[in-house]
């Protein structure tokens, strides 16, 4: 289990996150909700120690990340970000820098077959030796999810990674998370602005409103009352073929 | 499947290797090059310590040192831009673009002016001016490519200054030194303001063995760091935050690698003068072959410095031969252009 304790973030003298909490289990996809400017990436870059928090605690068991060595949180998170810079980097390099951890000096023959594997298990095989830079943003975002697979987590970070795909890519982008999150019994934590999405692939949810965890918990916490006051807007909350979405307005 | 990736790693080993040859076969025309009418048998006999006193006073005491000195300060030029585009985000980094090598000369200018760092040798001969103190020339030239690299930084820093920008900064930053260069000039007396004009053309005739081994030795030492950092060079490609979620100390990293190339830039601008476009231009030929994979970028980046040097210097010796050319002017007219096309085709630079 993972268990977030009492983390707070301030730019200055403005607070952006006071004293979060929340436990995740192994097997788990939290969708992480909220409106813009609510803390939510400033959330997940403080359990990975890209951002410094003011206090708190990720704590693996009974270690602390947030006291380990950088390599050595690199070994447990992993972390897609919102914008990726584009490099003229191969499709096979991007995703060996998930060994990166793990790289003494020269990259063994298991990092090359495992970043093979998680290639082809992205379907990105016939790819491999393409730039970057020549992908669609739908290929773009797999080859970002393979390099955080391969960097063998156990807990994944995605920022937003559905935000600018079309409804095909991002179906098959979360599908290979939540796969991915059950074989490997890991977890992970999705910033996410789509409420349906997120029911469809995620199985807990947390809303995040000024900095603040507003609820946690399973798809029962979506509720148009919920949605209201954290958004600010009116919504429908239905179920279609036993499945649970939301209808903005 | 994997034996694909290993084909292409060893597609771009043989790149390299390929630059090796290159270098040794631009080092071999660079030896025969010149306006002495040596042929390549007595150049051999030399080479191996055996022809005449006259020439192997022209190759080990002339030729050699120009060779030596085109080979080490193109690859340390070469490196600095290869990193600086990397760890600044800019593919139009370089120290010659961001005014390092600019503030580098003025410190060099005023070593050699007021701090009696250098003579003047013979303004119409071939070695124009010497450098009689290279550890004050290369200390004051580092202090003034600091202070330009404590700048940039700080704007990279602090205001999160966009690519376009950070150039224009070294064109403020250029200005800027090569106005108090001026100044420094204008003080002088007249023997004093040949020295420096003649040294500000840049050349690689006034290096000597002593000179190319402290270039040599620092670029080597660079070299290692940066190689050391390959794998962090490559996750910074991904930019800043997912270099950082893969473990890599991105600050500190920036940092120390923007003071070495500072420190090569600048002992390469002490003892040669300002050589600029090399450090812009070798990293972008050699992407088009390897990529942006700095295992393999950072080593034949610096082939390629090399190459172009020796090219620019054999012909800047054989153009109007007996004269020789200025060789910065020579790697200005070979390197504006390419800079104009990057421009003109990385057109979405903001």
């Amino acid at each position: 289990m993972i268990r977030i304790k009492h983390i707070s973030f301030s730019y200055g003298q403005r607070e952006i996150l006071k004293d979060i909490s929340f436990d995740v289990q192994p097997g788990e996809c939290v969708g992480v909700l909220g409106n813009n400017g609510a803390g939510k990436s400033t959330l997940i870059t403080c359990l990975n120690k890209i951002r410094t928090p003011k206090t708190g605690a990720v704590y693996f068991g009974n270690q602390d990340i947030l006291k380990m060595g950088r390599l050595e949180t690199a070994r447990h998170i992993s972390y897609v970000a919102q914008k990726n810079e584009i490099s003229q980097m191969t499709v096979f390099d991007t995703v060996l820098l998930g060994r990166k951890p793990y790289i003494k000096w020269a990259v063994s023959q298991e990092d090359i077959d495992l970043c093979d594997k998680v290639i082809r298990q992205v379907g990105l095989a016939e790819y491999k030796l393409r730039y970057i830079n020549e992908l669609s943003g739908g290929e773009l975002q797999k080859v970002m999810l393979a390099r955080a697979f391969v960097q063998e987590p156990k807990l994944l970070l995605l920022d937003e990674p559905t935000s600018n795909l079309d409804p095909k890519n991002q179906y098959e982008m979360l599908a290979m998370v939540q796969h991915m999150v059950r074989q490997r019994h890991i977890s992970a934590l999705i910033v996410i602005h789509d409420l349906s999405l997120a029911l469809r692939y995620c199985n807990k949810f947390l809303f995040i409103r000024e900095g603040e965890v507003f609820r946690y918990g399973d798809a029962s916490v979506i509720t148009k009352e919920i949605i209201s006051a954290v958004y600010g807007i009116d919504s429908t909350v239905a179920e279609i073929d036993g499945r649970k979405i939301v209808v903005i307005g | 499947m994997s034996s694909d990736y290993n084909r292409y790693v060893r597609r771009k080993s043989l790149v390299l290797f390929a630059l090796a040859t290159v270098v040794l076969v631009m080092a071999v025309i660079s030896l025969s090059a010149g306006s002495s009418g040596l042929s390549l048998s007595e150049i051999i006999e030399a080479v191996l310590g055996r022809g005449t006193v006259q020439s192997k006073t022209i190759v080990w005491n002339v030729r050699m040192p120009r060779i030596g000195a085109g080979a080490a300060v193109g690859a340390a030029l070469a490196m600095t831009g290869c990193i600086m585009q990397n760890v600044l985000r800019n593919p139009l980094a370089s120290s010659s673009t961001l005014g390092v090598s600019q503030g580098a000369a003025f410190g060099a200018a005023f070593a050699i002016v007021y701090l009696g760092a250098g003579i003047q040798v013979n303004a119409a001969g071939a070695a124009g001016i010497t450098v009689t103190n290279p550890y004050t020339v290369t200390i004051c030239a580092f202090l003034g490519g600091i202070a330009t690299t404590a700048v940039i930084l700080g704007l990279y820093r602090i205001s999160s200054i966009t690519p376009s920008a950070m150039i224009l900064a070294g064109v403020a930053i250029s200005s800027l030194f090569t106005g108090a260069t001026s100044l420094i000039q204008y003080f002088a007396d007249d023997v004093m303001v040949s020295t420096v004009v003649y040294w500000t053309f840049g050349s690689l005739g006034r290096a000597g063995w002593r000179e190319i081994a402290l270039i040599s030795g620092l670029s080597l030492l660079a070299f290692l760091y940066f190689i050391f950092n390959r794998w962090n060079y490559n996750a910074l490609e991904s930019g800043g935050h997912t270099a950082k979620s893969l473990g890599v100390p991105v600050d500190t990293l920036i940092l120390i690698s923007m003071i070495v190339c500072s420190l090569i830039a600048a002992v390469s601008v002490a003892f040669v003068g300002c050589i600029n476009f090399i450090g812009l231009i070798a990293p972008h030929i050699v992407r088009r072959f390897v990529g942006n994979d700095y295992r393999f970028l950072i080593p034949c980046s610096a082939l390629m410095g090399a190459v172009l040097m020796l090219a620019a210097d054999v012909v800047s010796r054989m153009l109007i031969a007996p004269v020789v050319l200025p060789i910065g002017a020579l790697t200005s007219f070979l390197g504006a252009p390419l800079f104009l096309y990057i421009i003109m085709k990385k057109g979405n630079i903001k």
